[in-house]
Order: C-alpha cells, then structure tokens, then sequence
C-alpha cells in the first residue's frame, strides 16, 4: 500500500486513520521558528462522516487508503443490497444498507450515481444532484394556484416525501434536488 | 506555456501590497539608522549551515575558478554568524534585511524564502532590546495600523494562561494534556517520542498558546526553557532559563530575539549537541561554523539581537489572509 508522507498531504486524499478510510479536508503546516514543525489535519471518516482534528509531526506518513470515486448504474433493489453496474467494463457490484444511506430514496433504476469504493467495495453511494420521479400520492390541490407558495407533502414512486406546489398532482413527474431534498419543477418521462 | 502560466505569470500580491511593503522597508531603516545602527550585507551563501535540528537549509554547488570539481554552499537561513563576525570585528551595532531560505517550510505562514529583519544592539540584554522592537514596531506601522503598546509575559506564564500547564511540568504531563485534546490518541502512532520534551511544548505552544498571543496588542514572550536557548545566554536558576523573547502579534510569531551567548566553549558545546540530535534523528549533517567560533574567541560585545519576519509584518499591516498575498511571487508562481 502507498504511504504518504505529510508533504504530500492536500485536501482530498485518501488516507487510512483508526482503520479507517478517510479524506483530508484540510491540512495545515505550524511551526514556532525555532520548533518542532506539525501538521495539523482536519479529515473525514469516510465511514461515518464525521470530521476530526488530527496532529501529526512533519515529515510523519500515513497509510493511503484504495478509494476510488466510480459513476456507475444503479440496476435494482433485492431488499437486501442495492446492485450497481459499472457501465463500461459491464461489472456489477452490490452495496449493503450501510453504504447505500439515505441515497435509497432517490435511487432509481438505470439512473448514475458515484459510487465511492474502498478496497473495491462500495462505501457510500451518491445520488444524481437531481432526479425525475413519479408522484404516487398527494392531496388533490387547488386548481389554478401557480404560486408555488405553501405546498404540500407529496409522496414519490421511491418512498421520498417532498413538498410540492399545490398544482402538482399525483401520477406527474416531478424534478427534485437531491442535496436539498427540494422540488425544483414538473418533468416529463 | 502551461494553462496556469497564462494566469500566474501575475504578481500574488497587489499593487497597493507592494506600495505597503515599500513602505515598512523604508521605515524600518529610517527608525534603524535613527538609532545608530549600520545597515550591512553579508553573504547569502555560506560554507557553513545552522546547526538548529528544527532549522533545514537549502544546499546549492558552486563549480568554478577556486571549486574545479564543484563545492558545496548552503543558503543562509540566518545572516546571524557573519553578523556576529562583524560585531566581534568592532562593527557596533548593525541590521541587515535581506532575503533567508529554510527547507521543509511552506504554509499559510511560511514561504521558503522570505524577508528577515537581522539586528543587533551592542549594550543591550533581552529587555532592553524588547522595548527597541516595540519602537520599531509602533514605527514601521505607523499609518497603516495603530496598536496599544506592546505587553510582555514569560514563557510559563503564557502556557499557564492559555493552556493551563506548566511547561516545566514532566513530559508526562505535557503529554497527558495533549492525548486529553484529542492530538495524541492511544490508538494511533505517537505524534511525538515520550521523552522528546521541548516537542511536545512546542505542540501545546502550537495548538493552545500561540493562537492566543497578542490578540489586539503585540506581546512579548520571554524566559524560554534553556533546551530552547539557541544562541541566547542561560540565566542559572531553578529551572534555568534562556534569555530568549519572541514577539506576537494576532497569534502570529513576528521575531526571535536574544541576549546574545558570547562563551566560545558553550557555543561549541551547543553546536555539537545540535549536530549530535541531527544524526540521532537522521537529519543531514552540516558543517560547524568554524569562523563564528573564532570570532567568539576574539570577543563578541555584550549585544543582544533580533531577527524579525518583515513578510508576516506585512500580512498582519494589511489584514491579508496568508504570507503569499503580500509576496509578489510566493513559491508556486516564482
């Protein structure tokens, strides 16, 4: 495995840290003029999200950790794993609950998503910034209201609950952001 | 012509930053010659290095008339021993400004060369030069940012107001307190060796002391642990302390100063202890300055000097966020 010495720490690197896969967000080089040189790393478990501050002597290394960002299809659900497809070598893999996250409620099938993969297995999986899905229940609105203002929830084909204008009825397409769980318009297929 | 060449052929720093620079150069010779001391130019490359374990020097070769088969020179990271060659000499006192290098060093707060203030006045001890820094301070900012006069604090006191430790506590204890902040945790390697004690100041003084110096005011710190004397005296005492300040301003380390070591068998001593921790921790070895030895030996004046970082003055004088935007072409431009 490639080790990386604090000179080469920079925002984005993988690094292995506690046993886990992380990435650096930020990395700072302090140093007293007559002192010992540290940098002082700001980094996120990739696992679980959290952000820590680590300190480690100048000319210290780390562990690289084997993660690499993939694009790949999202195929189907068998309730246990979600299975993705690496649209060009056609090589499929399956992500568990724990890599999948809240990204199941905007998964659908043949849509691309990034699929972050340690060691070659999928550790998180990001969603597109927006996708089109179906509304399968809302209450009826009231006619002619194009305000946008107010709402109401409405249910989608892959269990997400977002607010929609009142004109939007069930059985239409919708556009939301992903990142913001926000409606942005009506779609069509 | 790569694609960022087309954009970083531009100065980092602005005009208006360059007018300011300018400016603090020529204030700070005007406050200098003022005050009596001769401005000099010492080499920049030198046969000899620092022998500081926590100080890299660059290393170019000379190949030429003299070094047929090419000869090895360090960049100076200090104008310090050819200065004190001078004094000893019978310059009185003197200042240099003047461009150092120091390998391994590039941050928010660091360039690998950058532009120091080098100055000695012959007479003074620590305190007395401290209250000559603060002038020269209030001068060379004059107009461009006003300061309530400088504060001073001594070394423990500072760790025990911001850390709320003693820096002469155990190791242990130094430790203890930065595996409690989380910088040290049993699971991961050691960020430092147990025993490494002026390490792990430095890491308390890094992450919980500096931060907090001269917030509003600049501030004197003085009194260092005598493992911390560098080329300033030792005043014996329980413990024994280094003559040794260094002045902050908004958390930022702006100079280095002592009441200057004149004692040819200490210095030598001290050089081979440095050289001693460099091989332990395989750092190169460098060669002894073995005409400061010999200028000590003639007699070096009871002096105390200073060397104060004019980029970092500059950054602080112009409310920039990092030393590269007061350098007209840091590192990755130049």
């Amino acid at each position: 495995m490639t080790t990386y010495s604090t000179n080469e720490f920079k925002q984005g690197l993988k690094v292995m840290l506690d046993n886990d896969p992380c990435s650096i967000i930020e990395n700072e080089f302090v140093k007293p003029g007559k002192g010992q040189a540290f940098n002082r790393v700001r980094i996120r478990n990739l696992k679980t999200g959290r952000v820590i501050e680590r300190t480690f002597k100048s000319g210290d290394t780390m562990e690289g950790a084997d993660v690499v960002d993939t694009e790949m299809q999202y195929l189907y659900s068998d309730g246990e794993f979600w299975h993705f497809m690496n649209p060009e070598s056609f090589e499929q893999i399956a992500a568990d609950k724990n890599a999948v996250g809240d990204a199941t409620k905007w998964l659908k099938e043949q849509d691309t998503c990034m699929v972050t993969l340690w060691n070659g297995v999928p550790l998180t999986v990001e969603p597109p910034h927006t996708v089109v899905l179906k509304i399968v229940e809302t209450d009826p609105g009231v006619r002619g209201d194009t305000s946008g203002g107010g709402g109401k929830p409405a249910t989608l084909d892959t269990g997400a609950v977002v607010r929609v204008p009142l004109f939007v009825q069930t059985g239409e397409l919708i556009k939301v952001n992903t990142r913001t769980g926000e409606y942005i318009s009506r779609a069509k297929e | 012509m790569t694609g960022s060449a087309r954009t970083d052929w531009k100065p980092a720093a602005s005009v208006a930053t360059l007018r300011v620079r300018a400016r603090i150069l020529g204030r700070v010779r005007a406050f200098l010659d003022h005050q009596g001391a001769l401005e000099v130019e010492t080499p920049l490359l030198s046969h000899a290095a620092a022998t500081d374990v926590h100080v890299q020097s660059l290393v170019t070769c000379y190949t030429g008339p003299g070094a047929a088969q090419g000869g090895k020179l360090y960049l100076h990271t200090s104008p310090e021993f050819p200065m004190k060659r001078l004094l000893a000499a019978g310059s009185g006192s003197i200042y240099q400004l003047c461009k150092v290098f120091r390998d391994g060093e590039s941050g928010r707060l660091h360039n690998p060369e950058f532009t120091l203030l080098e100055w000695y006045q012959t007479g003074d001890d620590h305190h007395a030069l401290m209250d000559r820094v603060a002038a020269l301070l209030e001068h060379a900012l004059d107009g461009l940012l006003a300061l309530p006069p400088a504060t001073k604090i001594t070394y423990r006191e500072a760790f025990l107001r911001h850390a709320g430790i003693d820096p002469f506590a155990d190791p242990a204890a130094l430790r203890d307190w930065a595996t409690r902040r989380g910088l040290a945790p049993a699971s991961a390697p050691e960020v430092l060796a147990a025993d490494d004690v002026d390490g792990w100041r430095d890491l308390v003084l890094t992450h919980a002391v500096e931060p907090n110096l001269g917030r509003g005011r600049p501030v004197f710190v003085y009194d260092y642990p005598a493992s911390q004397a560098a080329l300033a005296r030792v005043r014996a005492g329980t413990p024994p302390l280094a003559e040794r300040f260094e002045l902050y301003l908004e958390g930022v380390e702006l100079a280095n100063g002592y009441h200057e070591l004149a004692d040819t068998g200490e210095l030598s001593r001290r050089f081979d202890s440095d050289l001693e921790r460099r091989r332990a921790r395989g750092l190169p070895a460098v060669a002894r300055d073995e005409h400061l030895l010999a200028a000590m030996e003639s007699g070096l004046p009871d002096c105390a000097g200073v060397a104060i970082g004019i980029d970092r003055l500059i950054m602080l004088a112009t409310g920039a966020p990092d030393l590269g935007s007061v350098l007209a072409f840091p590192l990755e431009r130049a």
